[in-house]
């Protein structure tokens, strides 16, 4: 099992090791509370790559999800968390938080 | 909340477990084989719940982007194990047909083989494990139901994830043994090309690498992501309805490179 144990060593490591410095203001923000997002249309300039931050006011996790931005990332509870959109072609894009899809929806509207 | 938790943990599970019964169909008659990747399931798993207990710190490491690090390397490393297994294997199947009595010295060698398949078992257990254990602990501390309750959903979204990983394996097993080499590399080479995408997905999200088309294409009105036939096929060929372009010279790079491994490593040797 050396090889695996080694291999997975470095997975771990590697997060650990690389901070990059990233101060910069996103675009657009996102709040998750009560497994809802708000706002829940969220308006971008369209052409355009946007740094998205999500902030979960909830206790639990919740995974941004959406295929038709192509993205997925978790929300840690109580966290928040910064992922890249587009450039977006005009147009609605919706999203969800899967770990309560009944609840959080909502689009990202570029334009 | 029995029936969300099903969901939730099907799909999570569908992915490592097509990955699990390839892997095995793929090890058939190598010893030790059960042994391996139970071995690497079991390792995933374990790894899986440290990620998941370890999430709001990963996420904050790497600039914000340690979940995408994380991630990518895992991808990157199965990625380079699949293509490592399938040259191997290629060239074994040459020495075989040359040398009946080298067998021996195949199966003597068949635990480094398996290794790596053993590695890539823990990854994709790792890796989906991790949102799994994410998902329930909400649902559990959030009082959204049971532990009853959850339980019951949870292990029927595993078993029924284990059903279709299942199925693929004893689909794969029903082959012609003329065709089965040739079927489970391509299965293997074709994983190898998915998650090589995958991963540049990943790295555009960290904004790591550019889109260079944002999508290529879409076909999602043929066949969207989230249907039953286009999760299939995202976790068995990678398909994606709207892929970046960074993401299909990915897919491609990979193929392209481990399909020329394998071609190169069926070649005879010129001296042994």
């Amino acid at each position: 099992m050396n090889h695996l144990a080694s291999c997975l060593a470095i997975i771990v490591a590697l997060p650990v090791l690389m901070p990059v410095a990233r101060a910069d203001e996103p675009d657009a923000r996102l709040t998750i509370r009560n497994h809802r997002f708000e706002p829940e249309e969220l308006h971008v300039p369209a052409g355009q790559k946007i740094r998205l931050l999500v902030t979960n006011l909830d206790a639990s996790a919740e995974e941004f999800e959406s295929h038709e931005l192509n993205r997925e990332k978790v929300i840690p509870g109580s966290g928040s968390a910064s992922l890249y959109l587009g450039p977006l072609a005009p147009g609605r894009y919706p999203f969800i938080g899967e770990f309560h899809e009944s609840s959080a929806r909502g689009s990202v509207v570029a334009e | 909340m029995m029936l969300g938790a099903t969901i939730i943990v099907f799909r999570e599970v569908l992915e490592a477990a097509l990955i699990i019964g390839i892997a095995a169909a793929a090890a058939r008659g190598s010893p030790g084989r059960g042994r391996w990747l139970a071995g690497g399931a079991i390792v995933g798993l374990l790894a899986s719940t440290i990620v998941a207990a370890l999430a709001g710190e990963l996420t904050n490491l790497a600039g914000g982007n340690g979940q995408e690090l994380l991630n990518a390397a895992i991808l990157a490393v199965a990625v380079l194990m699949l293509a490592w297994h399938n040259i191997w294997m290629s060239r074994h199947a040459r020495q075989l047909a040359r040398d009946t009595r080298q067998l021996g010295e195949a199966v003597a060698e068949g635990h480094r083989d398996l290794s790596a398949l053993a590695t890539v078992v823990a990854l994709a257990v790792m890796r989906e494990g991790s949102e799994t254990v994410l998902f329930l602990y909400g649902l559990l501390a959030g009082g959204d139901g049971t532990t009853a309750t959850v339980a019951t959903g949870a292990t029927l979204g595993l078993a029924l994830g284990a059903l279709v990983g299942i199925g693929l394996y004893a689909g794969l097993l029903r082959i012609p043994p003329r065709l089965f080499f040739s079927t489970t590399s391509g299965l293997i080479l074709l994983l190898a090309a998915a998650m090589a995408s995958q991963c540049a997905r990943i790295l555009i999200q960290a904004d790591w690498l550019p889109s260079l088309a944002s999508p290529l294409w879409n076909t999602s009105r043929l066949l969207a992501d989230d249907s039953a036939l286009g999760r299939l096929l995202h976790a068995l060929v990678g398909y994606d309805a709207s892929p970046a372009g960074m993401q299909v010279i990915f897919y491609t790079t990979a193929f392209v490179a481990i399909a020329a491994g394998m071609r190169l490593a069926r070649l005879p040797a010129r001296s042994t």
